[in-house]
């Protein structure tokens, strides 16, 4: 079945020669919510820009909901909210005229109960006859959010919605998007800080200068490049790793009183059971062991790093 | 399916627009008004003291229509150029390029704000007129549809400019610059037939008059030019006007990258 959206070998150059994006091609499923990371300037705003319609592809093609986004541009557009990057609010217009003004905009008729709900459910409705100026960066910005929901959209795409908030707003913005999930909205939200995809998305993509490295579910994303450390707490203090356990890649930590062991979760043979047995046979007693995933970061950075090193190649 | 317009659209701009003007209708309305009395007092009384009569008709009469054309041509380029800028100044402007509204739509909402606006005004000001001078409209229908043709014209013009414009010294320097000159040039406070013959054919130059010309000709039967020639004028303006906006919004030229 086809997804909700359908970018195929999507390309867009300026007129200045900058490639802003390469032939792009992705799918995604109704109901689902995918994060796309990459560094600033790699092309992630861009490629939202052209399924919203702000900016012109040179190239490929995207579909929403089965409709193409150049030749019915209309129906396309009626499926889809967006949350822009920069906070932009008339700034003498009451907060629920806004949102009333961009569901007229879609062509939808009024329906005041509908947008009562939207400003509840992101705690807005006591705020509906403030003018926007008048409020705070965190609520300028859910009113982006109820305006991009005004007319009940399929899809919404949020554009950096944390970028500049501070960590409470941060989770704020979270708990909005795990609600809209379960009202089912497709969202495809852009983001350059890696906890935020790896607290919210189902599926990750990955794109640097314009071209998009991977997209795949998070978990397995995880997974396949993840690493995990192992700590293993002593119960006696080492002065230095014995010799025989030389080369194993173990480093001492917390003053000798444990070792920490990286391992590929892909691996095979992780070694953990190796190592265990050699530190007994070493007469050195274990008190505890503790595993933690590489982060999200520590998987991009890695995803960032080869690539920097086959364009040096 | 793209043909279809999307009137809630068309209305939801219309309406947003005219709110702001409802929101500061005291501002909107003193300020014309306070300078039609200013010039009635300097033009109608002052000048129309050693003026009695242009072709028959007090001078104090005659220059309503060119008052009230000044006002509209200053107010639909104002409104309307205002209109379009303030979203691309405010950033708001990306919700008409991502919403299903096209250029028909988004032309629609403010040009037809800003006409309307316009045509407001000049109403208002013509009301004002009666307090100091007897007015009679020899053709009512005629006067409305100049009004209208009119407005719709120089709207379309400021929304030009709103579009082209980048700043705020842009917004001003076109209406500053271009539309005031040929409005005072058109002939708002005096006839072509009385300047002098070689300046009677350069002011033939100047679009406005054409406008004004009409204009004074529905209120007095009255004109420098054929009327004809008037409705052609203003109708091609608004012909070329719609030309090139959509040509615009197709390009996406200072609206998309």
């Amino acid at each position: 079945m086809a997804g909700i959206i359908e970018i195929d070998d999507l390309s867009k150059q300026y007129g200045s020669g900058t490639k802003a994006l390469s032939n792009v091609s992705m799918s995604i499923e109704e109901g689902e919510i995918v994060a796309l990371l990459g560094p600033n300037g790699a092309g992630k705003t861009t490629l939202i820009s052209i399924i919203c319609g702000l900016v012109v592809p040179t190239g490929g093609t995207v579909r929403v909901g089965g409709h193409d986004i150049r030749r019915d541009w209309r129906a396309a557009r009626r499926l889809i909210g967006l949350v822009p990057q920069e906070i932009a609010l008339e700034p003498f217009e009451k907060v629920i005229n806004c949102v009333r003004f961009t569901r007229g905009l879609y062509g939808q008729p009024p329906d005041d109960a509908y947008i009562e709900q939207v400003l509840r459910s992101l705690a807005l409705w006591d705020k509906r006859n403030a003018v926007t100026k008048e409020l705070s960066g965190g609520m300028k910005r859910r009113v982006l959010i109820a305006k991009a929901l005004s007319h009940r959209p399929k899809v919404l795409f949020l554009d950096e919605p944390t970028a500049g908030v501070d960590v409470a707003l941060r989770r704020e913005m979270w708990q909005v998007v795990e609600q809209l999930r379960r009202d089912g909205v497709t969202i495809i939200l852009t983001t350059h800080y890696l906890e935020e995809a790896e607290e919210m998305a189902d599926r990750i993509g990955v794109i640097d200068k314009g071209q998009l490295l991977l997209i795949k579910p998070k978990a397995e994303l995880m997974g396949e490049f993840g690493r995990k450390h192992l700590t293993i707490e002593l119960d006696v203090p080492l002065a230095a790793i014995p010799a025989d356990l030389a080369g194993r890649g173990l480093t001492l930590t917390q003053g000798g009183r444990a070792v920490t062991y990286d391992y590929d979760t892909r691996a095979a043979r992780t070694g953990i059971a190796r190592l265990l047995g050699d530190l007994a046979a070493q007469g050195i007693t274990v008190r505890d062991v503790s595993t933690k995933q590489s982060s999200l970061e520590e998987v991009f950075m890695s995803l960032i790093a080869d690539r920097k090193a086959e364009d040096a190649a | 399916m793209n043909a279809a317009i999307n009137w809630p659209g068309v209305w939801a701009i219309f309406h947003h627009e005219m709110m702001r003007f409802f929101r500061t209708i005291w501002q909107s309305l003193a300020s014309p008004v306070v300078s039609t009395v200013l010039y009635f007092v300097v033009f109608g009384a002052a000048i129309g003291g050693r003026i009695q009569s242009v072709d028959g008709v007090a001078y104090g009469a005659f220059i309503v229509p060119g008052l009230m054309m000044l006002t509209v041509l200053q107010q639909s380029v104002a409104n309307a150029s205002f209109g379009i800028f303030f979203p691309k100044f405010s950033g708001t402007i990306y919700e008409y390029l991502v919403s299903p509204v096209g250029w028909i739509e988004v032309t629609a909402g403010f040009v037809g704000a800003a006409a309307a606006k316009a045509i407001l005004i000049a109403l208002v000001i013509l009301g004002t007129s009666f307090f100091f001078v007897g007015v009679h409209i020899l053709h009512p229908f005629w006067m409305l549809a100049f009004l209208f043709l009119t407005a719709l014209g120089f709207s379309l013009l400021g929304f030009i400019i709103g579009l082209w414009a980048k700043s705020f010294e842009q917004l001003q320097i076109v209406p500053m610059m271009v539309i005031t000159p040929l409005v005072f040039l058109g002939g708002a406070f005096y006839s072509a037939s009385m300047l002098p013959p070689f300046w009677a054919a350069v002011a033939k130059l100047n679009p406005v008059l054409y406008l004004i010309s009409g204009f004074r000709w529905s209120f007095f039967g009255l004109a420098d030019v054929p009327v004809g020639v008037s409705l052609i004028a203003v109708a091609l303006m608004v012909g070329i006007c719609f030309a090139i906006i959509r040509r615009i919004f197709a390009t996406g030229w200072r609206l998309r990258e």
